[in-house]
């Protein structure tokens, strides 16, 4: 066809709003400028880090022999996904034991939302309508990924702007109040954006409250070791919830724990309750993946194979692992104890420091977000979101004293 | 820390999860009819035992073939160890437009012109996917797309799950076990106007049966007549002829022809990176401002099934085809590859011929890319697998890749 009449009607797409803060902060000119909206972590001179570890193993692949680029099996390399299983399930859960955990490698976080929300959509058996309860807020690509299959997103209260903490009430009463049966998505660790997550009492409440209505848990755990500096830690939640048989799949990336992001290094696991069943779970998620992108790439799952299958390699990942999430709790202790101690900032800071992972909900409003961009070019997410991964010894500093100006109305 | 003993609670046994099962009602799965075949390949143990399964190529040890312009590219990459930051949703721009270059042509007016919306993909069914997801959504004419009959068996779930209503168009002549032109013909005049064909640019999957250059033309004009909107599966350029040009013939007469063609396109044969996933989709439009507005919706596809594509391979293949002598060194490699297996067609039809086998073997040399189709039937594909412990798909399709002078003699007398 040769007419124009092909994509006329195409509309401009607005672009992502997070890339659309990057394009802005990239062209901005001014030397002190910030840049606090990435979800990547950044080492204290601003730049990207690749983990030793990561450096190691990529040598090593590259001197096998034996190295080829074939196809992986449709749910990915054997030797990645089972190590991931027992990563986040823990060698001594009963579905790993009982070889009744299904896991398929995914495109990192994301790919495995989208198969996990994607084999709801078919298989689940919903109490009416197919609904995710998804955190209020959450990352924001989770609304297009449930969407995107046919899954209507409804929020749950959960971030409290009154406490900057968590509405746990409001977040158990939703709980409570959703028809039997429902889908919960879950941040395993280091809630983002808020940073804000329940402690373990609360969990406990939240897998009781679950096991009552017998709802399913979509677990999303993007920064297992991140959150804590420890793995195990990091992945109680879900370890937990398995531990009481509450019904779960958990969504599982490596790119911030592993600093693999465009390497998509990811796995979706399914809890089944017996072999047999897990067979016909795999055989379907097979059957999706295979129209989608038939087997999953190779490079990265082959580099987080080799780690965790060699004790020494692992050893060097957690400690890799520990420098980058100690850079970022020490950050956030200096940036509150500016703020507190030096600047006497009105107002509470401790969520600063009580706040998890990579994220943290400041507490400023949209209006103080613009006015900390246009006037100290500090580039940070409406919501008062900044990337803790952002700051580092030398724009502490700045940033802090903004931020106090900003809460006081004088920037 | 969460800890459960401290608390007395009844351990939930697997009678209970069984019980309450999620999952209880979900049907098994079929196994997936091509890599299915690999995996009983695996399970055999006989010393005899060849795959003609899976199209990935083999040398002639019958061992995976890394090309050395790949691995050559593969220690650039890690001696700079550059980042591993996320790439943006539609891909790494060095690698789409070389990626576009190399299927277009450098002379190509819509590339000249920056009228060519073009996004990595999770190398050729990605690439599909997306194209049928976008089309799904944005292409007003129709929602019905003509494969060829037979096509790559892959092809129909894609579709369909992209939403897109999956119809055929005769192809195969079995009697011939050539082109029934005269049929695609037909059927492609009495399709709906404006209706979707895909088109395999060359090498076709399964049958390995392409039209000729002037066949190709008659195409083009009925396509043009019929107003059909050409869609290319291009996975095998360079890997049919040796050629990379001449693969793109039929893509590059369409485009010079004025005709707006979506492309999918695959870097896993012909650079051998298979399990890296790389890949493209392009769609030609009418003016710079057209294709920004169908990349920014590209990307509102992509971005909640996956977010953005995987680094590693896409570096490799942007490495080769940015450096002029890694991209001369990787042409010749690609020629090699193509070299064998056209021998092999060669041999094949020798031995075939000199074993005074029933039947006309001639299509074995006459087909084009990895792919033959053998002609047999699924009993006779069945018996093959279980006597002599030959896998192949049940359609007869064999891959040439997977013969080499040492099994080829025992296939033929098989």
């Amino acid at each position: 066809m040769t007419t124009a009449e092909m994509w006329q009607q195409v509309p401009l797409a607005p672009p992502d709003s997070i890339f659309k803060l990057t394009a802005a902060y990239k062209a901005d000119t001014y030397p002190r400028k910030v840049n606090l909206g990435v979800g990547a972590y950044r080492d204290d001179d601003n730049k990207p880090w690749v983990l030793p570890v990561i450096k190691k193993a990529t040598e090593i692949l590259l001197n096998d022999p034996n190295l080829d680029h074939e196809y992986l099996p449709i749910t990915g390399l054997p030797e990645f996904t089972s190590a991931a299983a027992k990563l986040i399930l823990g060698s001594e859960s009963a579905s790993v034991q009982e070889g009744r955990a299904v896991s398929v490698q995914t495109i990192s976080g994301t790919g495995a939302n989208h198969l996990g929300a994607l084999f709801l959509s078919k298989f689940y058996k919903w109490n009416g309508q197919p609904i995710i309860y998804l955190s209020n807020p959450t990352w924001a690509n989770h609304h297009a990924i449930f969407k995107n299959v046919g899954i209507t997103p409804v929020d749950y209260p959960y971030y409290d702007p009154k406490t900057i903490g968590l509405d746990f009430t409001g977040f158990l009463q939703s709980i409570r109040d959703a028809v039997p049966g429902s889908v919960f998505l879950l941040h395993a660790c280091a809630h983002n954006p808020t940073g804000v997550d329940p402690t373990p009492e609360q969990w406990e409440e939240v897998a009781t409250a679950f096991l009552e209505k017998g709802h399913y848990a979509f677990f999303d755990c993007a920064y297992q070791g991140f959150a804590s500096g420890d793995l195990d830690r990091d992945a109680s939640a879900v370890r937990y919830f398995e531990q009481r048989g509450v019904p779960l799949l958990v969504c599982q990336s490596f790119a911030k724990n592993a600093g693999l992001y465009g390497e998509r290094v990811g796995a979706l696991h399914v809890v089944g309750s017996n072999q047999e069943e897990a067979n016909r779970v795999r055989s379907q998620l097979s059957v999706l993946q295979r129209s989608e992108i038939s087997n999953p790439p190779s490079h990265g799952a082959r580099l987080i194979a080799l780690i965790l299958n060699n004790p020494d390699l692992f050893e060097e990942w957690k400690r890799d692992i520990k420098t980058m999430a100690y850079r970022i709790i020490d950050m956030r202790e200096k940036l509150r104890d500016i703020l507190v101690n030096e600047l006497k900032t009105p107002g509470n800071w401790d969520h600063i420091t009580s706040q998890i992972g990579m994220f943290s909900f400041t507490g400023i409003n949209p209006t103080q977000s613009q006015a900390m961009i246009e006037k100290a070019h500090i580039y940070l997410t409406a919501n008062g979101r900044i990337s803790m991964a952002g700051l580092n010894s030398k724009n502490l500093r700045y940033v802090a004293d903004s931020l106090d100006k900003v809460v006081r109305g004088e920037l | 820390m969460l800890a459960i003993s401290r608390r007395s609670i009844a351990k939930t046994t697997t009678s209970t999860l069984r019980n309450a099962s999620v999952w209880a009602a979900v049907a098994q799965g079929p196994p997936d009819p091509i890599l299915g075949v690999t995996e009983a390949f695996k399970a055999d143990n006989d010393s005899r035992k060849i795959n003609l399964g899976v199209g990935a190529y083999r040398d002639d040890a019958g061992k995976p073939y890394v090309l050395p312009s790949v691995k050559k590219a593969e220690e650039i990459i890690t001696s700079r160890m550059g980042d591993k930051e996320y790439l943006p949703i539609t891909g790494g721009s060095d690698f789409t437009q070389l990626a576009a270059k190399l299927a277009y042509g450098a002379d190509s007016l819509p590339l000249k012109e920056n009228r060519i919306a073009v996004t990595q993909s999770i190398s050729g069914t990605g690439a599909l996917r997306i194209g049928g997801a976008f089309l799904a959504r944005w292409y007003p004419h129709s929602k019905t797309i003509y494969l060829p009959t037979p096509s790559w068996g892959n092809h129909t779930p894609i579709f369909r799950d992209s939403g897109l209503e999956v119809k055929g168009y005769r192809y195969f002549d079995k009697a011939t076990v050539g082109l029934d032109f005269k049929g695609l013909i037909e059927d492609l005049k009495n399709a709906p106007s404006k209706s979707i064909v895909l088109l395999h640019a060359c090498a076709h999957n399964p049958t390995g049966i392409d039209p000729t250059p002037e066949q190709w033309k008659e195409i083009s004009d009925v396509v043009k007549e019929k107003e059909l909107f050409p869609f290319f599966d291009m996975a095998y350029q360079g890997f049919a002829s040796g050629n990379t040009n001449r693969d793109a013939f039929a893509l590059r007469h369409f485009v010079k022809e004025g005709h707006q063609v979506a492309l999918a396109q695959s870097f896993a044969k012909n650079m051998g990176l298979y399990g890296e996933r790389v890949g493209a989709f392009s769609l030609t439009a009418s003016s710079p401002d057209e294709r920004a507005r169908v990349d920014s919706q590209l990307k509102i596809v992509i971005r909640p099934m996956y977010s953005n594509p995987p680094l590693h391979g896409a570096r490799i293949a942007a490495t080769i085809l940015g450096e002029p002598t890694l991209y001369s060194q990787w042409e010749t490699e690609v020629q090699g590859m193509a070299d064998r297996i056209i021998s092999m067609r060669e041999r094949l039809f020798d031995t075939l011929t000199g074993l005074q086998t029933p039947g006309e073997w001639g299509h074995i040399k006459s087909q084009i890319g990895m792919f033959s189709f053998t002609g047999l039937n699924a009993n006779q594909t069945k018996a093959l697998a279980e006597k002599a412990h030959i896998y192949m798909t049940a359609d007869g399709r064999i891959s040439m890749a997977g013969l080499n002078a040492k099994n080829i003699t025992y296939f033929a007398e098989s």
